[in-house]
C-alpha cells in the first residue's frame, strides 16, 4: 500500500485521524501511560490503606508486614513512570515535510497504543493488588498464618501489570521515525 | 452493582469494616466458654473475663458481683463500640447502623408501656431498657414512649387517649426528674426524634391496651421494622442486599415460627396471626398459610420441614419438644451470622457483629446466672458457642 492510499477523502473520519499529528498521539500515549498507571496505583493504595489502618487498630502487628501490599500498588505507578520515560525517549523530531509520512504515523500510533496498554494494564493491576491487599490486611489481622498465602496471590496479581509493561515496551520498539536526512 | 463494590466500598466503608472485623476477633471462643463454664463463683468469671476484651470494663467493680453488673458492663462495652462506629460512619452506613437498634427501641417501647400498665416504677423501667434502644439526644428526657405522641396517633382517639394518658403520667414523672417543665415543650422535643414513628401507622387499633394487644403491637411494629430494613437493604444493592436479605429472611421466619408457637392456644385468630408475619423470607407466602392454621407444635414442624434449611433445625429435636427450639434457632442464626464475615465489602458484617455480641452477652448472662444460683448442671442448656 502506498503512502497516498492512507489519505482518504477529506471529510471522512480516517482523514481526521491521519491529520492528527503523530506527536499528538505520542503525547497522549505517554500521558495515559503515566496518568492511568498512577490512577490505578492510587486506587489500589486507598483500598488497601483504609482496610489496613482499620485492621491495625486491633492488631498493630500487621502494619509493617502489610506495607508490602502498599508497595506492590506503588510499583504499578513506577511501571507507569518507567514506560513513560521509555516512550518519551522514542520521540524524535522529523522535518515538517515528513510529519505525515506513513512511518511517522506508525511511530505515533505505536507510542499511543503502547501508552494505552501500559496505562490500562496498570490500572486494573493496581485495583487487583489493592483489593487483594485489603483482604490480606483483614485476614492477617484475624490469623497471621494467612499472610504468606495471600501474598502469593498478590504477587500473581502484580505480575499482570508487568505483562502490560512488557508488551508496551515491545510495542514502542516499533516506533521508528523517518530518518532526518532523506 | 454486584461484584463491583470492591472498587468503591472502601472510600466510606473500608476503615469501619476493618474495625468491626477487629472487634469480631475479640469475641469469646469455645475455649473461653469452657473456662467460664468451669467457674465456681462470679469472681472467677470476672477473673476469666479480665483476660478478654471485657477486662477494662469489669476491673473496677467491687467484689460482691451481681449478674446484672456483669451483663450491664458487657452491654456497656457493646454500646461504646456501637457509638464509636456510628460516629465514624457516613451515609448510608450510618442509617444501616441505626436500623440495627430499632429492634431494641421497639422492645423498650413495649417494656415501658407494659410497665406503666402494671404501674411499675418508671425509674426501674428505665434501668431495664436496653441502652441501644435509647434515643441518643435527650435520652434521659424523652425516651422511647415519646413515639406515642406522634401526630398519627391523634387520628385514633380511643387508643391514643389511653396511651396518652399513660404516657403523660410517665412523661410527667420523667419530666419532674429532668429539665423540661412544660408539657407542650416536651411534646415538641418529643416529636422531633421518632425513628419508629412510621412503623406505628400500621398498629393503631381502637382496642384497649392489655397484655395481648401490647404483644400484638410489638409484633406488628417488628414486622414493619423488618420489612422496612429489608427494603432498605435491597435499595443498597450488591453484596449487602444479598447477605442481609438472607439474614433478615431468617429473622423473619424465626419470628413467624415463634409467633405461631406462642399463639397456639390463645384467642388470636388465624387471620390476626397471619397479619403478624413479615411479607418476605423463605416461608413467605406459602409457609405462612400453613403456619397460620397450625394448632400444635408438630404441625408447625410439619410445615417447616418442607423447607430444607429448616429441616436440619428440626432434625435435632425430638417430636413434641419446643423448649430446645429457641436454642437451635439461635445456633442456626449464629452459624449464618458467622458466614457473613466470609465475604468482604458489604454492610452485613456490622449487623452480624452486633448480633453475635448480643448472643455472647446472653451467654454470659446465662452462665453467670447458673453460677450464681448453683445450677451448674444446666449451664450448657442455653449457651450457644460462637466459634
Amino acid at each position: 500500500m502506498s503512502g497516498s492510499a492512507v489519505v482518504a477523502a477529506s471529510s471522512s473520519w480516517s482523514s481526521a485521524l491521519v491529520r492528527i499529528s503523530p506527536y499528538t498521539f505520542s503525547a497522549i500515549g505517554i500521558a495515559i501511560a503515566i496518568g492511568v498507571s498512577v490512577l490505578g496505583a492510587a486506587w489500589g493504595i486507598y483500598i488497601t490503606g483504609s482496610s489496613l489502618i482499620g485492621a491495625a487498630i486491633k492488631a498493630p502487628r500487621i502494619t509493617s508486614k502489610n506495607l508490602i501490599s502498599v508497595i506492590f500498588c506503588e510499583a504499578v505507578a513506577i511501571y507507569g513512570v518507567i514506560v513513560a520515560i521509555i516512550l518519551q525517549t522514542k520521540l524524535e523530531s522529523v522535518p515538517a515535510s515528513q510529519i505525515y509520512a506513513p512511518e511517522s504515523l506508525r511511530a505515533g500510533y505505536a507510542i499511543f497504543a503502547s501508552g494505552i496498554i501500559v496505562g490500562f494494564a496498570n490500572l486494573v493491576c493496581g485495583l487487583c493488588v489493592g483489593i487483594i491487599g485489603s483482604s490480606c490486611a483483614l485476614s492477617d489481622a484475624q490469623n497471621s498464618s494467612l499472610f504468606v498465602k495471600i501474598l502469593v496471590i498478590e504477587i500473581f496479581g502484580s505480575a499482570l501489570g508487568l505483562f502490560g509493561v512488557i508488551v508496551g515496551i515491545i510495542m514502542s520498539a516499533q516506533a521508528t521515525w523517518p530518518a532526518t536526512a532523506v | 452493582m454486584y461484584g463491583f463494590e470492591a472498587l468503591t466500598f472502601n472510600i466510606h466503608g473500608g476503615y469501619l469494616e476493618a474495625i468491626v472485623r477487629g472487634h469480631r476477633a475479640g469475641l469469646l471462643t469455645a475455649a473461653d466458654y469452657n473456662n467460664l463454664c468451669q467457674c465456681e463463683t462470679l469472681d472467677d468469671i470476672k477473673m476469666h473475663l479480665s483476660a478478654t476484651e471485657y477486662g477494662p470494663y469489669l476491673q473496677n467493680e467491687p467484689s460482691p458481683l451481681h449478674t446484672t453488673t456483669i451483663v450491664e458492663k458487657c452491654t456497656l462495652k457493646l454500646v461504646d463500640e456501637y457509638k464509636h462506629m456510628l460516629c465514624q460512619a457516613t451515609e448510608p452506613l450510618s442509617t444501616f447502623l441505626e436500623y440495627i437498634t430499632y429492634g431494641h427501641m421497639i422492645d423498650n417501647v413495649v417494656l415501658i408501656v407494659t410497665g406503666t400498665l402494671h404501674e411499675r416504677d418508671v425509674q426501674e423501667l428505665l434501668e431495664k431498657c436496653h441502652p441501644l434502644g435509647m434515643f441518643d439526644r435527650y435520652s434521659h428526657l424523652i425516651l422511647v414512649p415519646s413515639i406515642f405522641c406522634n401526630k398519627k396517633v391523634y387520628a385514633f382517639p380511643n387508643l391514643s387517649c389511653i396511651i396518652m394518658l399513660r404516657i403523660s403520667c410517665l412523661i410527667l414523672s420523667i419530666a419532674t426528674l429532668a429539665v423540661a417543665q412544660n408539657m407542650r415543650e416536651l411534646y415538641r422535643l418529643v416529636l422531633v426524634d421518632t425513628p419508629l414513628a412510621p412503623y406505628f401507622s400500621e398498629c393503631i387499633t381502637s382496642e384497649d391496651l392489655d397484655d395481648m394487644n401490647i404483644e400484638i403491637m410489638r409484633n406488628t411494629l417488628y414486622k414493619a421494622y423488618l420489612e422496612d430494613f429489608y427494603r432498605f437493604c435491597q435499595k443498597l444493592g450488591g453484596a449487602t442486599a444479598e447477605i442481609m436479605s438472607d439474614l433478615l429472611a431468617f429473622e423473619a421466619d424465626r419470628r413467624a415460627v415463634n409467633i405461631t408457637i406462642n399463639s397456639i392456644g390463645t384467642e388470636l385468630t388465624r387471620d390476626d396471626r397471619r397479619k403478624l408475619y413479615s411479607s418476605f423470607g423463605l416461608l413467605y407466602p406459602y409457609g405462612h398459610e400453613e403456619l397460620a392454621v397450625c394448632e400444635d407444635i408438630d404441625q408447625v414442624r410439619g410445615a417447616l420441614e418442607k423447607y430444607p434449611p429448616y429441616q436440619s433445625i428440626f432434625s435435632k429435636l425430638s417430636y413434641g419438644e419446643s423448649q430446645m427450639l429457641d436454642k437451635t434457632f439461635y445456633e442456626e442464626e449464629v452459624k449464618r451470622l458467622c458466614l457473613a464475615f466470609e465475604q468482604q465489602f458489604h454492610y452485613g458484617v456490622f449487623f452480624a457483629y452486633m448480633r453475635l455480641r448480643e448472643q455472647e452477652i446472653r451467654n454470659l448472662m446465662w452462665i453467670s446466672e447458673c453460677v450464681a444460683q448453683n445450677q451448674k448442671s444446666r449451664v450448657h442448656d442455653s449457651v450457644v458457642f460462637i466459634f
